[in-house]
């Protein structure tokens, strides 16, 4: 009688992407977002070079965070203003395939700003990017902050704050996410040995699977009236 | 019975709709209309007691009763961004229904709801008549047995309300049950075979609406709720 739980998700992630590829709202407004946050960093740590460079983790990871955060409330604020949630609620669906395929689109506009951030951040910062570990460290941490995220702002766009509630609240419970993923990004770019900095990102590893769980066996609690 | 916090929504209500039959659900504001409808379309649990659809009782077999009910509300819960075959595409992928004839049962409720020359164009350049009667493909579309509306005709002009009121009709004459909260008194006795009052959470009347004209039941409306109102 019930949806297929992988046919209810890829139908979900499937129209937010659609939506986002024709009015371009969520993305053009994190990216947006993003590009001016480097930049001012960039022009703040211009005149101290050594400073620059130790900052461009803290700087890549600021900027991921916060744009997905401004992405988070947009995409989630669309559901709940047009009484789509209700719509999505009302079909013989698994309740939590509307967590993972929101959290599929999320996680994919995310990783779309960080992935447009990394070359960019190159030129401006004189320091190559693009690097395979620092993509998987990105994905990882992408991928643990959309988790948490999607949760939460499912929550805070139900109040009138919602804006500025979600960063208060995402900010403390995502803090092991943003320490594992700056200091991973951090050992890559200084050319550590692999095995003094692996630790990092399987921790995120770890803690992306806790974040998924977590938010899995919540988010029917979360969803209720 | 449903409350929220200390505030009872509901309180002792016991009411029974037969198959096929058109229920107006009349009240004020603030009387229990829209969260009986919720309650009944499992999108929210009775503090307690318990409702029972079709043979299937809420919460526990909730996926089933969800597959029998369609729902429209005064929000028309629909996508702005995606155009009239969009948005029926995405929720019969949701309602699980086969790939194979799907195009001809949307293309089918589009004509029905006289939208087919604007099947792909975007819900954000409807208006809202449009919007509602696309709302109602919507709800059509994994043909249930039970149609719930809240305040349907909320925003609607008299044309588009007047539409709106033939494809209940329809809807109605193809052995749907039709449940239908309204402000519309005269709409109420026209569509309806009975009209259930709320008041403060309890059914102040259940009377059926043949013989009733659009006058006799605003008496009636306003006997009950002006007695909710002294008590």
């Amino acid at each position: 009688m019930k949806t297929p739980f992988l046919k209810a998700v890829g139908g979900i992630a499937r129209k937010d992407l659609r939506i986002e590829l024709r009015s371009r709202e969520l993305v053009s407004a994190m990216g947006l977002f993003a590009l001016l946050s480097i930049l001012i960093f960039s022009f703040a740590l211009e005149l101290d070079r050594t400073a620059r460079q130790e900052a461009i983790s803290g700087v890549l990871w600021v900027t991921v965070v916060f744009a997905s955060i401004l992405g988070l409330n947009r995409s989630l604020a669309m559901e709940r203003d047009q009484g789509n949630l209700d719509a999505m609620l009302l079909a013989p669906i698994d309740r939590v395939a509307i967590f993972f395929g929101k959290l599929a689109g999320n996680l994919v506009f995310a990783l779309a700003v960080g992935l447009l951030l990394l070359p960019i951040m190159s030129l401006l910062y004189n320091q190559p990017l693009v690097r395979p570990w620092l993509l998987a460290v990105l994905g990882l941490g992408t991928l643990g902050f959309a988790t948490v995220g999607t949760l939460l702002a499912m929550m805070t766009v139900q109040t009138r704050a919602r804006e500025s509630l979600l960063p208060i609240v995402m900010l403390p419970i995502a803090l092991p996410v943003l320490l594992a993923a700056v200091r991973a990004t951090t050992a890559i770019l200084t050319d550590i040995p692999l095995e003094d900095w692996i630790a990092w990102p399987q921790i995120l590893v770890v803690v992306d699977i806790i974040y998924l769980v977590v938010c899995y066996l919540l988010f029917e609690y979360v969803i209720e009236e | 019975m449903k409350t929220f916090g200390l505030l009872p929504a509901l309180r002792q209500l016991d009411l029974t709709i037969q198959r096929g039959e058109f229920v107006a659900l009349l009240g004020p504001n603030g009387s229990g209309k829209s969260t009986l409808l919720r309650l009944l379309a499992g999108l929210s649990k009775p503090t307690s007691g318990a409702i029972t659809i079709g043979g299937w009782s809420l919460p526990d077999e909730a996926a089933a009763v969800r597959a029998q009910i369609g729902m429209v509300s005064h929000r028309v819960l629909l996508y702005e961004n995606l155009s009239a075959h969009e948005n029926l595409a995405f929720f019969a992928r949701l309602y699980n229904l086969p790939t194979a004839g799907l195009e001809t049962r949307i293309a089918g409720l589009l004509q029905q709801v006289g939208l087919s020359r604007r099947a792909h164009d975007l819900v954000r350049t409807f208006s809202r008549g449009m919007q509602q009667r696309l709302s109602i493909a919507r709800a059509l579309l994994h043909d249930p047995d039970i149609l719930l509306l809240d305040e349907p005709h909320t925003g609607l002009d008299q044309d588009a309300s007047n539409t709106l009121d033939e494809l209940l009709r329809r809807a109605h004459a193809d052995g749907r049950t039709i449940l239908m909260s309204t402000h519309e008194l005269g709409r109420a006795a026209a569509l309806a075979g009975r009209v259930v009052i709320l008041s403060r959470g309890v059914i102040g009347h259940d009377v059926p609406t043949a013989g009733l004209d659009g006058l006799e039941l605003a008496a009636l409306y306003t006997e009950v709720t002006s007695m909710a109102s002294a008590r």
